[in-house]
C-alpha cells in the first residue's frame, strides 16, 4: 500500500511533516552535502535580524541529562546577506524554506516580512517571539497575549506569506498565547522553543554558560512539549507545528497524535545529521502497520475516552 | 563530503590509565581524511551523553595495501571519553567525517616545527608522515605532564622526526613547558628562518605559540578545540573570535572555518 506523508500547514503543502528546526540547522546550506534538503518537509533557517549579529561569547552550549542548554545569542548574517548568499543554493537544492525572523521592535518584524515577501523560494515566515537568550525584543512579545497579537497583526498586514509564530513555553498558559496568535491572523503556530534553564559548575561555582542562563532542548523536554501541543490543540483551529526532543519516528507520531500537523527536529540533528531518512522510514512503517493511507489523518487523534481530563478548557 | 558510519571497533590499545588508541573500521572516511581533520564520535545510542565529540584523525589504518580504517588518540576526561576508553573490539561507534579544514603542509626548503601539548599530539602522526613524504625536515616539540605520558616517540623517530621533549615534572626531557625550548630555538640565529609552526594542545599553549611565531617572524597554524555540538556548522557553539578590522573580533565556527587557523588571525584572549 502506498502511504502518503504529505501534510498541509494552511496553504503550505509539505512532502512530509519533518521540518529542520530553526537554530539547529544553520542556514540549511551547511547540510547540503550531507543530506538531500529536498527530502525534508521544510527547512526552518537560523533566526535572522535585519543586520548581522555576533551572538554571545562561548561557552554557548552545555550538555545536561538527556538534553542540552544553549545560549548562542542569535549570531547571524542578517537578512540581506542571507538572501544574497544562501537563498540561491537553497533554491537550487529544492529546499522548502521557512525563514525565521527576529526583531527588537515590531517595525523590524514588519520590515523583515516585507523584504522576504519578494524573495523567490521563501515558503513561509516563522516569527521568533520566543528566544530566551536575548533581552531585547523577541521573547518580550511572546510572553504576553497582547505582545503576541501586536507582532502577528502587524506582520499579517505586511505579507501574504504564511506566518507561523514560534511560541515560548516559558509562560503560564501557552494556549492563551496560541489563541491570541490565531485571532491576530497567524496561519499556524510552532511550539515549543527552549525552556529557560541553567547549569552550574559546583567546583568553581561558575555558570556553565557565558550567558549564565540558556534554553533547554532535547529529549528531557519532550513530555512537556507534547502536553503543550495537546493543550493548544484544544485552544486553536490553525495547524500546530510541534517540537521538543524528537529523536525517533515514534516521537514524531506522539506529537502528531497530540495535535500537531507537522513537527520540527532540532537537537537530534546535532547528534545524528542523517536522522531524516530514518524518520521517514519509521513513519511509513507505522502507517503500513496501522493500515493508514495518510499521515495527515493522525493529527489530534489521541483517544482520551477512557480518562477525560476536565482541566483542559476549550 | 562527510560520511556517517557505525564503525566497528577494531582494537583498543590502552597507553596508560587515561590514554588509549581506538581503531575504527571507517575506511572511506580514513581514505579521504587529511592531517588535522576530525571525526565526530558517539559511543552507543544513549541519551547521556547526548552529543558527539570531536577527535582528530590520528592514523589511517592499512592492511595489505588497502585502507581499513582510522584511529583516534583519546584521553579519558569525561563521560564520552570514558566510553571510548572502555570500548571493546566489536563494539560500534558512530563516526562522522572527515570534517574541518586540514593543516596545510609546507615543502622544502621550509622546515616544519610541530608543537604538541598532551593529547594534542593527535593530528601530528599523519601530518609528520605527509611532511616527511615531501622530504620536509620535521621536528616535534612535545610536552606532557610526565614521562609516562609521552607516547609514540619511536614512531616519530622512525619517520625521521627530531624530538624535543618536555615534562611538567621533569621526569623526561626538559623540565617545564613545551613553549620554553620553542622560544629558545626561535631566538637562535643559527636556526632556519623558513619554518612553519604547527600547534595542537591547550588553548593557552596555542596562544603562546602564535605570539612567539609572530615575534620571531615565523608563520603558524594552530588546531583549536572548542565545545562543539554538531561538527557541521549547524549549531554555532564552537565559535572562536578572529580579528576583524574595524569591529574588534568576529566569531567564526571552528568546525567548518577550522579547526586549523593561522595563528595570527585568531583574537587571543
Amino acid at each position: 500500500m502506498a502511504v502518503d506523508l504529505a501534510v498541509g500547514i494552511g496553504a503550505l503543502r509539505l512532502a512530509n511533516p519533518l521540518i529542520a528546526a530553526s537554530g539547529c540547522f544553520g542556514y540549511g546550506t551547511e547540510y547540503g552535502d550531507v543530506i538531500d534538503l529536498s527530502s525534508l518537509g521544510a527547512v526552518a533557517v537560523k533566526g535572522l535580524f535585519l543586520t548581522e549579529r555576533e551572538g554571545h561569547p562561548p561557552p554557548r552550549i552545555v550538555e545536561t541529562p538527556a538534553g542540552m542548554l544553549n545560549a548562542i545569542g542569535l549570531q547571524g548574517i542578517g537578512v540581506h546577506r542571507f538572501i544574497a548568499e544562501k537563498m540561491p543554493e537553497l533554491r537550487a537544492r529544492g529546499a522548502v524554506v521557512i525563514v525565521n525572523i527576529c526583531g527588537t521592535t515590531i517595525q523590524e518584524y514588519v520590515e523583515l516580512a516585507r523584504i522576504l515577501s519578494d524573495v523567490e523560494g521563501v515558503a513561509a515566515l516563522e516569527l521568533n517571539i520566543s528566544c530566551p537568550n536575548i533581552k531585547e525584543g523577541g521573547i518580550t512579545f511572546g510572553c504576553s497575549v497582547h505582545g503576541t497579537a501586536d507582532v502577528v497583526r502587524s506582520v499579517r498586514a505586511a505579507t501574504r506569506l504564511p506566518i507561523i509564530p514560534k511560541l515560548t513555553p516559558n509562560v503560564t498558559d501557552i494556549s492563551s498565547i496560541a489563541r491570541a496568535a490565531e485571532e491576530a491572523g497567524a496561519d499556524a503556530v510552532s511550539l515549543v522553543n527552549t525552556f529557560l534553564a541553567m547549569a552550574i559548575d559546583v567546583e568553581t561555582r561558575r555558570p556553565r554558560l557565558s550567558n549564565i542562563v540558556g534554553g533547554l532542548s532535547g529529549p528531557a523536554i519532550r513530555p512537556i512539549a507534547v502536553r503543550m501541543v495537546y493543550e493548544c490543540r484544544h485552544a486553536v483551529r490553525i495547524p500546530i507545528i510541534g517540537m521538543g526532543g524528537i529523536q525517533t519516528a515514534a516521537d514524531v507520531l506522539e506529537f502528531m497524535i497530540a495535535g500537531a500537523s507537522a513537527v520540527q527536529v532540532g537537537t537530534a540533528n546535532f547528534s545524528d545529521p542523517m536522522i531524516w531518512p530514518k524518520l521517514v522510514d519509521g513513519l511509513r512503517a507505522y502507517l503500513e502497520r496501522h493500515n493508514l493511507r495518510t499521515i495527515a489523518e493522525l493529527t489530534g487523534t489521541i483517544d482520551t475516552s477512557a480518562r477525560e481530563k476536565e482541566w483542559i478548557s476549550s | 563530503m562527510p560520511l556517517d558510519v557505525a564503525a566497528e571497533v577494531l582494537f583498543n590499545t590502552h597507553l596508560s590509565g587515561d590514554y588509549n588508541v581506538l581503531g575504527l573500521a571507517a575506511p572511506e572516511i580514513a581514505a579521504s581524511a587529511g592531517p588535522g581533520q576530525f571525526v565526530m564520535l558517539k559511543s552507543g545510542n544513549r541519551l547521556e551523553p547526548l552529543l558527539r565529540r570531536p577527535f582528530s584523525v590520528f592514523e589511517t589504518l592499512e592492511a595489505d595495501g588497502t585502507t581499513t580504517g582510522l584511529s583516534i588518540l583519546n584521553k579519558r576526561i569525561g563521560p564520552s571519553t570514558t566510553l571510548l576508553f572502555e570500548a571493546r573490539p566489536g563494539d560500534r561507534v558512530q563516526c562522522l567525517g572527515p570534517l574541518g579544514r586540514p593543516f596545510v603542509p609546507v615543502a622544502p626548503p621550509d622546515e616544519a616545527w610541530l608543537i604538541a601539548g598532551g593529547v594534542g599530539l593527535a593530528p601530528f602522526a599523519m601530518l609528520a608522515e605527509r611532511l616527511r613524504a615531501r622530504g620536509t625536515a620535521v621536528r616535534l616539540y612535545y610536552g606532557a605532564r610526565r614521562a609516562s605520558e609521552l607516547f609514540f616517540l619511536d614512531a616519530f623517530e622512525q619517520l625521521g622526526v627530531r624530538l624535543i621533549l618536555t615534562t611538567e615534572d621533569g621526569s623526561r626531557g626538559l623540565h617545564g613547558r613545551v613553549t620554553a625550548p620553542l622560544e629558545r630555538d626561535l631566538g637562535d640565529r643559527a636556526e632556519p628562518v623558513r619554518a612553519m609552526l604547527y600547534a595542537c594542545g591547550p588553548e593557552p599553549m596555542l596562544a603562546a605559540v602564535a605570539r612567539l611565531a609572530a615575534a620571531h617572524g615565523r608563520q603558524s597554524q594552530v588546531s583549536v578545540e572548542r565545545v562543539m555540538g554538531c561538527g557541521l556548522g549547524g549549531c554555532y557553539s564552537c565559535v572562536i573570535p578572529l580579528k576583524a578590522t574595524g569591529r574588534g573580533a568576529h566569531y567564526v565556527r571552528s568546525c567548518i572555518a577550522g579547526p586549523v587557523f593561522r595563528g595570527d588571525e585568531i583574537e587571543w584572549r
